[in-house]
């Protein structure tokens, strides 16, 4: 799925970033917790959390997501907005909740990462 | 016999600072990249080093990491003064967590840091004294068989 569909599907705001409207997306995570976003690390260039810190972009860089969408109407903060240009991670927003923005990309034909959770 | 770094660098890391966490494992990250190192590598040493800088930032005082690298490997040091872990086995079990709402709130202290960067480095080694501080050493493996 192209970014520009994401866009389009989440009518998501772009808040930063040189976003390339044909930049294939083809797997997502949702998270609001970071520790997990880097656990199950695999591929996938999109993360959409309801998070806005700083240390988000930074998970962002070291698991390699170049895009990420903040839930719920979210707004980052400033020093968050100025890490993602540095490390060149748009950000892009939804008003729609993390269940529904994931639900939507998903009956369109979006994948999760697929993980392997260790056995309890 | 001893292994001589072909290249090795220290960086600090001041407990509390939640701002700048994380700016030493994307400079490390960078430097492997300029090196040509495997990018499965770089994504792990990368995802253990801000796992280890969090939890120095989270926990301790202040702590440096050093990253060694020669032809085989790559060590990571991450040692720190603080208040050290009581329980080593409690603290490497997944999901057991002494960490405070703030932390939380970053997206952190679930009690993954620890298994995770086991899980990342082919060798993994920490010893820790109550009230003192932490030290972890990791080994990345730079050929033959290395974790996926």
């Amino acid at each position: 799925m192209t970014l520009g569909k994401i866009i389009e599907l989440l009518n998501c705001q772009i808040i930063s970033g040189a976003v390339d409207l044909q930049l294939d997306i083809k797997s997502a995570k949702a998270s609001d917790l970071m520790s997990d976003v880097l656990t199950y690390s695999g591929p996938g260039k999109l993360l959409m959390t309801g998070l806005t810190n700083i240390q988000v972009i930074r998970t962002c860089d070291i698991a390699g997501i170049c895009v990420v969408i903040f839930v719920r109407g979210k707004k980052p903060l400033i020093e968050t907005v100025e890490l993602a240009k540095t490390c060149k991670i748009a950000i892009l927003a939804t008003r729609l909740s993390m269940f529904e923005a994931c639900g939507m990309l998903y009956s369109n034909g979006l994948k999760g990462v697929t993980i392997t959770a260790p056995a309890q | 016999m001893s292994t001589v770094a072909v290249l090795s660098q220290t960086f600090n890391i001041k407990g509390g600072d939640f701002v700048n966490a994380g700016e030493p494992a994307c400079k490390i990250r960078n430097i492997l990249r300029e090196i040509g190192i495997n990018a499965n590598v770089i994504r792990r040493v990368a995802i253990a080093a801000y796992e280890a800088e969090m939890n120095v930032v989270m926990y301790a005082r202040q702590g440096e990491i050093r990253l060694k690298i020669t032809p085989h490997k790559i060590l990571l040091e991450i040692e720190d003064t603080g208040q050290g872990i009581e329980d080593i086995t409690l603290a490497m079990q997944p999901g057991y967590s002494t960490a405070t709402e703030e932390m939380r709130e970053m997206g952190f202290g679930a009690g993954m840091g620890l298994p995770n960067i086991k899980k990342n480095s082919d060798i993994f080694n920490i010893h820790s004294t109550h009230g003192k501080g932490t030290r972890l050493k990791l080994t990345f493996k730079l050929n033959g068989k290395t974790k996926k």
